[in-house]
């Protein structure tokens, strides 16, 4: 089988997503196309050894939609002979999409392609592109489908992870992340995003609050609470969860992942493609494994599919470095890290999506490239990169530096 | 020109159409009446003469609906046939509305089901100003859906968010209620109705419904539209939190609006019918027509009432005991038109019974239900007192005294004393055998059981307890009594706990004897909700007292000596009595605990005293074990002639403590599991869990037989 390396990954900082944010006034396609162009530009690329674009991307409509990944090679200026095709895994979408970028490439079918994602959450708002499993009442109650974050609430509930267990690891990120910013860990990976005059829109994560305490977030007030009690979504949980009494609602806006708007880009290649172009391989894609699990509960399926990536690659849990989870809700983390015994120090070293934001499409993408930064930084080895899954699917890519 | 249905035409050209069904108790959708309608409807098309038709009604009600009697027999028919026929109904409503001639339905009376869907598929609906009149689509309580067109109708005449409560719920509205809803037209003076119907011909009213317009919008948005989407995401949890997932009908209503709505009608209306079939064929329909209303309007009807026997009119009862029970049956009588003497040790007492009545006739009167004066009425009608020799000239006393031998026997006499020779004598028992009680009574051939259930001004069901020395005679006459208080009368033998209490207990037993064993007790409430009960087991012991529980059981050891076999149950009873002091909801403490400024929740020493086991069981097996005791012990019940027809086991356990709707009752349940599985089954539990689950000889027999509790 033909190996597959990342050559480059980049990404834009994450704007808040709503409408104040930095981001809101930046379509979804330039939120993109200032990932192409940084691609091309930082490597030097003749794009025309691109076979594809693959971009994840959560709500593919408006903006959005029509396939946004072809749309955006073509705005890009990139060769006219560059692919482009959208996908949605949820939220894994930006790692699903650098997975097919690398499957392509595994398979002896591409040489060279583009995993990513975006979502400009502030523009297309979640819940934009409909669907049967929330809505559809034949398919929505024989599945228990309840909103994520009461999924989220009844891990905590089921595993009886405490608000302040779920706060502290949140005001943990939010250290991580400040510390990672103030020097400069993000640096080689993040791409501002600049106007058409190149004025800087955004350069930074704008999303984080330094500082925050486990006070400042004891102060906030459950967000799925009073959504779930008034539609009932706590007793369907509770129909898939009889063992429980009661649904304990822990999870608020600082213990959460933060909505934003950005965009990532991995450059995924093999040997001959790399070295045809003049790059260097900075890891390779050791395995990756998707998984279905129970969908009430919708979020424990990270332990699943990184149990099932190390058996395909081989390993063991000793083997990888450093972890990383996206940060969907604290108690997906909490959960992760007691099922699979991964100590705090080895996992989101650098904080994650609580502080900086999740833009549902990209995070995949961009979680990726700052575990490989990080990788780098400490000269180590391997890393499992995770995300939880819409409807109880799960994902995880390993990869090893070279 | 039918027996069913009159047709004319007057000089200005409009046909009427008068629904006037000659040999039936009500108007209704049947075969016949269907084939008298078409054949009207398009009569009336098909003549030049005619410029457009009302559809009214020469009875008091519209159309009360469809013949139940047709459609128990549905799951006989198959998938095919059922579907020809659905679609034939909704074929004839569909050439109604759209034959280019506009019809109106003028509605003087109750149209529900079928016949508002008949309405709906009118042109212009206008109701007379009746306020008995309902107007609803109530097929969901007996597990159906609108398959008329309903549906799709309504849901495209009020928008989504708007019909589905009145589906799913099967709520009825008053024509005032109806007309701000948007359900229909107009409301008018009753004998405007007609001319106002015409009026709507005369004036030209459009022939075209709003969803065959080709700029048609729902109202409120379409399915898709983000309120829509947001109606049907919150709408499917509403429902689950409602009805734990029990009943399949509120799902497939649910399902017909959100196919339906985004389809042309006509396609809608195929989704509509295929739903239908479904459930139609489906045993919950069937149990829950069985049931709910064959059953039920038979119990009402007083079919099981000896013949012959003249009716007992009722001016004056007699109630002892003032306390929760006796204040709500003075309501209930009082309320009923029945003058009622309330006797207690002490005035106080007597007159704190009267005051529950004057409280809930507030209650009504400030909701607009009922006028002072009537409230008055009825609170005149009781007369609090301690002096026996007030119950002079009653035709019955009730007693409502605390539950013990001697104080009933003294209450027994000193009411005999003052009353006449026919008058009845009723202990409102739960659990003490009639016959025993009736040795107190100088005549016990008019001593007889009425078991109410408290409170009593809401609880429908009386279980009535024949003793050995009840005539027949007095058995007739109270049931007259329960007919005019309105409740649901069924009729049992006298034995220990009867009929309700005896198998309810065992319900409240089981959960109690799973905690014993270790089970999660969260698991063991939300089975019993999942299995379709109003209650878990756990919380209906503390409803309904530990303590009390530990009594009885204290009182049967005493009572049974060696043939008492104690149940696991009892252990933690006396546990929780004795040792924990956690005597039930009244104290504070159950299995519960009761915070003044919060909802209740399991009590945290549970997990101490009754530590969880490793292995928990699945929900499943949980909801088994929590039905099927109750199936063992009403087929007990059954087998020693304490209930002698299934009916009355089914319809009992239904209205007495809220046993699984959907299963039509206790026997109706074994008998959708099938006798033979459930006999398999039980003797599995027997061996898993004890001798309780043994089945009783008759199944074993009725199973070997192929034989069935109804055909």
């Amino acid at each position: 089988m033909t190996e597959a390396f990342i050559y480059d990954a980049v990404r834009t900082p994450r704007g808040k997503g709503k409408k104040t944010g930095s981001l809101h006034e930046v379509s979804p396609i330039h939120l993109v196309t200032t990932t192409l162009d940084a691609v091309r530009e930082r490597n030097e690329l003749d794009t025309s050894i691109v076979d594809d674009v693959v971009l994840g991307c959560v709500e593919p409509v408006m903006d959005q939609g029509s396939n946004i990944a072809r749309v955006a090679a073509i705005a890009a200026n990139y060769d006219e002979r560059v692919a482009g095709v959208q996908i949605n895994r949820f939220c894994a979408s930006g790692l699903e999409a650098c997975n097919m970028a690398a499957a392509q490439v595994m398979s002896g079918q591409s040489d060279m392609v583009i995993g990513g994602g975006v979502e400009s959450m502030s523009r297309v708002p979640m819940m934009s592109s409909g669907g049967a499993w929330a809505a559809d009442p034949e398919v929505s109650i024989p599945s228990f489908f309840v909103p994520q974050g009461v999924s989220a609430d009844l891990i905590a509930t089921k595993w009886g992870y405490s608000r302040t267990d779920l706060d502290g690891y949140a005001v943990e990120s939010q250290n991580r992340a400040k510390h990672a910013w103030d020097n400069g860990y993000f640096d080689k990976s993040v791409v501002p995003v600049k106007d058409l005059n190149g004025l800087t829109i955004l350069d930074r994560d704008e999303h984080m609050r330094p500082g925050t305490s486990v006070d400042d977030l004891g102060k906030l007030n459950p967000s799925f609470e009073m959504q779930a009690k008034m539609a009932g979504f706590d007793r369907v949980a509770l129909m898939k969860y009889p063992e429980l009494e009661r649904i304990e609602f822990f999870h608020h806006a600082g213990n959460s992942s933060g909505i934003v708007d950005g965009a990532a880009a991995v450059l995924i290649g093999n040997k001959e493609a790399g070295e045809r172009a003049n790059l260097k391989p900075r890891a390779r894609i050791r395995s990756f494994a998707v998984v279905g699990s129970e969908p009430t509960i919708m979020l424990t399926g990270p332990s699943f599919a990184a149990e099932k990536a190390l058996k395909r690659a081989g390993m063991t849990r000793a083997d990888i470095d450093l972890w990383e989870l996206n940060e969907a809700f604290a108690a997906v983390v909490l959960r992760f890290m007691d099922v699979l015994e991964v100590p705090h120090d080895k996992i989101n070293v650098n904080g994650g999506a609580i502080a900086m934001g999740h833009p549902l499409g990209a995070t995949g993408a961009m979680i990726l490239g700052t575990a490989l930064d990080e990788l780098e930084r400490r000269d180590l080895s391997t890393s499992l990169v995770t995300l939880c899954v819409g409807a109880g699917m799960g994902i995880a890519t390993i990869i090893e530096r070279v | 020109m039918s027996e069913l249905i009159r047709y004319e035409v007057d000089d200005q050209g409009i046909a009427t159409i008068t629904w006037d069904m000659q040999n039936s108790p009500m108007n209704v959708l049947n075969e016949g009446s269907i084939r008298a309608y078409a054949d009207l409807v398009e009569k009336a098309i098909a003549d030049d003469d005619v410029k457009g038709v009302v559809v009214t009604s020469a009875r008091n009600e519209f159309i009360a609906g469809a013949d139940l009697r047709e459609l128990l027999r549905s799951s006989e028919q198959s998938a095919e046939e059922l579907f020809g026929w659905i679609q034939n109904l909704q074929g004839l409503f569909r050439k109604q509305e759209t034959g280019k001639k506009p019809f109106v339905a003028a509605i003087n009376g109750t149209a529900l089901g079928g016949g508002l869907e008949l309405t709906l598929a009118c042109h212009y609906r206008v109701a007379a100003d009746n306020p008995k009149t309902k107007l609803g689509l109530p097929e969901v309580k007996l597990g159906l859906l609108p398959g008329g067109g309903g549906t799709q109708r309504l849901a495209r005449l009020i928008g989504a968010r708007a019909s589905l409560p009145l589906m799913t719920e099967g709520k009825h509205l008053s024509p005032d209620k109806a007309l701000e809803t948007g359900v229909i037209h107009a409301v008018v003076p009753a004998d405007e109705l007609l001319s106002a119907a015409k009026q709507y011909i005369l004036d030209g009213g459009s022939a075209k419904q709003p969803w065959d317009d080709r700029k048609f919008r729902v109202p409120d948005g379409g399915v898709q539209s983000p309120k829509g989407y947001e109606t049907f995401i919150g709408g499917a949890a509403m429902l689950q939190k409602a009805t734990w997932g029990v009943y399949p009908a509120p799902k497939a209503i649910m399902a017909c609006v959100y196919h339906g709505l985004q389809l042309p009608i006509d396609q809608g209306l195929k989704v509509e019918a295929r739903q239908f079939v479904k459930l139609a064929r489906g045993q919950v329909a069937q149990n829950m027509i069985r049931t709910l209303f064959f059953s039920l309007n038979d119990a009402n009807k007083l079919k099981r009432r000896p013949e012959d026997v003249p009716t007992q009119e009722y001016t004056k009862v007699g109630v002892l005991g003032a306390g929760m029970m006796g204040a709500g049956l003075a309501y209930s009588l009082a309320y009923s038109g029945v003058e009622v003497v309330l006797i207690d040790r002490d005035i106080e007492s007597a007159e704190r019974g009267k005051g529950y009545s004057e409280g809930l006739l507030k209650k009504r009167v400030k909701r607009g239900r009922m006028t002072e004066e009537a409230a008055n009425e009825v609170l005149a009608r009781i007369t609090p007192t301690t002096d026996y020799g007030q119950l002079e000239g009653a035709q019955m006393v009730i007693e409502a005294v605390f539950e013990d031998r001697g104080i009933k026997a003294t209450v027994t006499k000193k009411a005999e004393e003052v009353l006449g020779s026919s008058a009845i004598f009723a202990s409102n028992t739960s659990t003490l055998p009639i016959t025993g009680l009736a040795e107190a009574s100088s005549r016990p051939a008019n001593f007889i059981g009425l078991h109410f259930f408290s409170p009593v001004d809401k609880m429908p069901l009386v279980e009535i307890i024949v003793g050995e020395e009840t005539s027949d005679e007095t058995l007739a006459r109270s049931m007259d009594l329960v007919k005019k208080i309105r409740k649901t009368p069924i009729v049992v033998n006298d034995s220990r706990g009867f009929y309700t209490s005896r198998v309810f207990a065992t319900y409240v037993q089981e959960g109690i004897a799973m905690l014993s064993e270790g089970v999660n007790p969260a698991l063991i409430d939300n089975a019993g909700r999942m299995a379709g009960m109003p209650v878990g087991p756990l919380a209906l012991a503390d409803e309904v007292s530990i303590e009390l529980m530990y009594k009885i059981a204290k009182q049967t050891k005493a009572d049974l000596g060696d043939d008492y076999v104690e149940h696991p149950a009892t252990v933690v009873g006396t546990k929780m009595v004795e040792e924990l002091e956690r005597i039930g909801k009244k104290a504070g403490a159950g299995f519960y605990e009761y915070p003044e400024d919060a909802k209740k929740h399991l009590w945290s020493g549970l997990a101490e005293h009754f530590p969880l086991a490793d292995e928990q069981p699945a929900v499943e097996d949980v909801q088994q074990r929590l039905l099927h005791i109750q199936g063992i012990e009403a087929a007990r019940c059954y087998e020693e002639n304490v209930v002698t027809e299934p009916a009355d086991a089914d319809v009992g356990s239904i209205m007495g403590w809220g046993f699984c709707p959907q299963h039509g009752g206790v026997l109706s349940y074994i008998q959708t599991v099938g006798v033979r599985e459930f006999v398999q089954q039980c003797d599995e539990l027997a061996k898993a869990h004890g001798e309780r689950f043994a089945p009783p000889a008759l199944l074993r027999d009725m199973a070997e037989k192929g034989e069935q509790f109804y055909d």
